[in-house]
């Protein structure tokens, strides 16, 4: 499957005694935007961070496009063109917006075009206007937005969200919706919310995650009709 | 500072001279922690443990060779391989903050206490004896490349050192502003987030921290030519401090604040060295009391938001360090 | 036979020595993330405060185990409620305040006392073990920095103020909730450790002498145990006093005394290599 832009293969991870994500199979196509939910401690975040290279697994592996990436180092697999937005916004407070994408788009372009670029996001994301200030004095709708940016002008082939509606107005969640499958049209995405509104919105595909394990696979319609799913948002499987 | 430091030879007496000489080797060490520690966020309680490699490294050179121009290139070179090792130990291993601190500061006192205790004849690099707690004395001071014969007088060592520190100045001034300076001054804002933008952090914090090592070896070598002489108090506690009171003061995150910390510093002890009113170290504690109760982000930085204040301005963008 | 008893002593004498000019500081630094460079300072003004209340007639055993402390001890709370206590969570603030706070004592000292060493003689003479000679003094040392840990102990485990501080240094804020007042508790545990600092520095002043800048000797060492030794105050402590204290007397009996020094630093900073959270960070967990 040299399709897939990524791929896990029977995925674990163990905290001590605490089996936190249970030999997960995940393929993403090209791209795809797949949203990844679950309730609390079904391992979303988890899997995430195994993804990024934050945590390692204790068993199975991860391919990024055919490429073994297990147990690499967070930077090694962002260089691999892996875009990363995490759940609680990662930002320079002390610099400006427009350094921000300056410093992800400098790694991979010469000065001039990376000046390009940054203008040309800025324009994208909507916050050209907001360009020289600092982001620690941000909102944190305004902090979500820069980091997507951010990450977007790194150019990746694939981005991972976490919680990118987090904490926003029902504006702003709407608005970020669309950016989210502008996105779309160019990369390949996975997503990982809570906001059912918000995934709603953007959801093509939707992995629904229970205590560790891929409970369902489906799409945005046959999820929010399946009865498996709703028990375990409600509860009654067992606890979440 | 061009021309203050063409003029000052002419004005000021031989004393004066070397005092500044002095002054100034001393900026250029205050640069090397201000650069790793201020916009690297390395916390480094033992640079002084490359300010003294830098200066043994020179002396023994020097006495070896009889001639200074390589003494002065090692007294680089030694410190920076030595920053270079210590650092790959550390920040391979993912070490940080508190950490590094009593590190590096083991690492200056595991020197002071060899060094200390190398007298006697048996300890000898070459033809240098290391004397131990007596330290070297008569070290052969820069002379014209070249030509041993021929040693720099005061004024000369003066204009020479002067340069060095506009030269380093200027070069990490420019170093800061290339990409390379600015990943360094990220890493400090949110070591994360440039890994996941693809950045290895280990190697940029390896990167700095070995130039300030180099740096402050400079330094230790433009000291070892002052006075002529060496001693294990180069590794000290109290030299180690007073490196870091000097960037404090002075403002962590501005290239300026270390030099401006540590003239006010040196000039102070100078001055209150003379004195027999009160204790040096009463006077210098009640300094430091009192610059962190009402002036905490040191010096520069303060007067700089003081004159946007008086301009109206809002405060220039500064670039303020976490603890 | 007498070899491996004196042995024996040099090293459990070394790692006393360790854990006593230790313990406080891992109070103020284990429970308040404070870098307090004027540690080495408060044994220093111990040991001050034990000669003069000595040489002023008052028992030698009285002047360390109960003037030292409580000079120290106010002295302390003072310096948190006037100076440190504007400057919690600002780490670099707190170094430069607590290195004018050293120098301020030293300057202090100095012009009372001059710059000559003063001290006080061991009590209690010396022993024979086979053909050496020990300072029953040393032994004694070791018995009460083991009561002194002991004690501790069952403060921190067994009494109100061992939990209210246990309760604080977890989470400041839901122990505010139930009532405790946070200041309270950091004034209170700053007291404390600095206490038991000038104890340490009390009962060391008939072995090592005093100078007023007796402290710089103290502070890197205590500095280097404490962060070895991790997050738990007392198993950490003890843990890291033991290995290095272990690895210093050892080298230096087989060696120099230099070695010794530097074997005790190469070991630190391999164990930091190895255990970057103090060895309390991985092993023996979770306790106190």
């Amino acid at each position: 499957m040299s399709d897939a832009v990524l791929q896990t293969v029977d995925l674990s991870i163990r905290f001590g005694g605490v089996e936190a994500v249970r030999h997960v199979n995940f393929t993403l196509a090209e791209r795809e935007l797949r949203c990844l939910i679950g309730p609390n401690g079904a391992g979303k975040s988890t899997l995430f961070k195994l993804l990024t290279g934050q945590l390692r697994p204790t068993a199975g592996r991860i391919l990024f496009r055919g490429h073994d990436i297990t147990g690499d180092y967070t930077h090694s697999i962002a260089r691999r063109g892996v875009g990363i937005k995490t759940q609680v916004p990662n930002l320079f407070d002390g610099l400006t917006v427009r350094e921000h994408l300056w410093l992800s788009a400098r790694r991979t372009n010469p000065a001039g075009r990376t000046r390009e670029i940054v203008d040309e996001i800025l324009e994208r994301i909507g916050l050209a206007s907001l360009a020289n200030g600092a982001v620690g004095q941000l909102s944190h709708g305004l902090r979500q937005w820069v980091e997507l940016g951010t990450v977007l002008a790194g150019n990746p082939e694939l981005i991972l969200l976490d919680e990118p509606a987090a904490g926003m107005t029902h504006d702003e969640v709407a608005r970020t919706a669309e950016l989210v499958r502008d996105i779309n049209r160019t990369h390949a995405l996975i997503v990982v919310e809570h906001d059912m509104q918000f995934v709603k919105m953007i959801a093509r595909t939707v992995t629904v995650m229970h205590q560790g394990a891929v409970l369902v696979e489906d799409t945005m319609d046959r999820i929010l009709e399946n009865s498996a799913v709703r028990d375990v948002y409600l509860g009654k499987h067992g606890g979440a | 500072m061009a021309a203050i430091a063409v003029g000052v030879p002419r004005v000021v007496d031989q004393f004066g001279l070397l005092q500044l000489t002095i002054f100034a080797a001393m900026c250029i060490l205050a640069l090397s922690l201000g650069v790793v520690w201020g916009y690297g966020g390395i916390l480094c309680f033992g640079q002084s443990a490359f300010f003294g490699l830098g200066a043994y490294t020179y002396a023994v050179t020097a006495i070896n060779l009889e001639e200074s121009t390589v003494a002065v290139i090692l007294s680089i070179v030694v410190p920076a391989v030595f920053a270079a090792l210590l650092g790959y130990f550390m920040f391979y291993g993912r070490l940080s903050d508190v950490y590094l601190g009593v590190i590096t500061l083991s690492v200056t006192l595991i020197f002071f206490n060899l060094m200390n205790s190398t007298a006697g004849d048996v300890y000898r690099v070459g033809t240098a004896r290391l004397n131990g707690f007596n330290g070297m004395p008569s070290l052969p001071t820069l002379n014209v490349p070249g030509d041993p014969g021929r040693l720099l007088d005061s004024t000369e060592t003066f204009y020479l050192v002067m340069a060095v520190l506009v030269i380093v100045y200027v070069g990490l001034h420019a170093l800061l502003a290339s990409h390379f300076g600015r990943v360094v001054v990220a890493i400090r804002e949110n070591e994360t987030r440039c890994e996941l933008l693809g950045y290895d952090v280990r190697l940029h914090k390896l990167l700095i921290f070995t130039i300030g090592g180099g740096i402050a070896g400079l330094a230790g070598c433009l000291f070892a030519n002052w006075g002529a002489f060496v001693s294990p108090n180069v590794f000290s506690l109290t030299m180690t401090s007073q490196i870091i009171i000097w960037v404090i003061v002075g403002g962590l995150g501005t290239l300026l604040g270390p030099i401006i910390g540590c003239l006010i510093m040196q000039y102070l002890a100078t001055m209150l060295g003379t004195q027999q009113l009160a204790n040096t170290n009463l006077i210098f504690g009640t300094i430091f009391l009192a610059f962190v109760l009402l002036v905490p982000r040191g010096l520069v930085p303060s007067l700089r938001r003081l004159g946007a204040r008086l301009v109206g301005r809002a405060p220039a963008r500064g670039l303020e360090p976490g603890a | 036979m007498d070899l491996a008893a004196v042995l024996t002593i040099e090293v459990l004498s070394g790692i006393a020595g360790l854990a006593l000019i230790s313990i406080g500081l891992a109070i103020i630094f284990g429970m308040m993330r404070v870098i307090n460079l004027a540690h080495g300072e408060f044994m220093m003004l111990g040991g001050y405060a034990a000669i003069v209340a000595t040489n002023h007639g008052v028992d030698i055993w009285i002047s360390m185990l109960v003037v030292a402390p409580i000079v120290v001890g106010v002295i302390g709370v003072i310096a948190e409620r006037t100076i440190i206590r504007f400057l919690y969570g600002r780490m670099i603030d707190t170094l430069l305040a607590t290195w004018g706070l050293s120098l301020f004592f030293i300057g202090i000292v100095t012009t009372i006392f001059g710059n000559i060493s003063a001290g006080i003689r061991a009590p209690l003479g010396s022993v024979a073990v086979g053909r050496y000679n020990i300072s029953v003094y040393r032994l004694v040392l070791i018995g009460i920095t083991a009561m002194i840990f002991g004690a501790i102990f069952i403060v921190l485990r067994r009494s109100r103020l061992g939990l209210i501080a246990r309760g604080t240094m977890e989470n400041p804020n839901m122990a505010a909730a139930l009532g405790v007042s946070p200041s309270r508790v950091y004034a209170t545990t700053f007291g404390i450790g600095a206490a038991l600092t000038g104890l340490a520095g009390g009962l060391l002043a008939p072995i090592s002498g005093i100078l007023p800048t007796v402290g710089a000797a103290y502070v890197a060492k205590a500095f280097i145990t404490v962060i070895s030794g991790g997050t738990a105050i007392l198993a950490g402590t003890l843990a890291a006093a033991g290995l290095f204290g272990s690895v210093n007397q050892l080298l230096t009996y087989f060696t120099t005394p230099v070695i010794g020094e530097a074997g005790l630093l190469a070991v630190a900073i391999l164990l930091l290599r190895v255990l970057p959270h103090g060895i309390t960070g991985k092993l023996f967990r979770g306790s106190l």
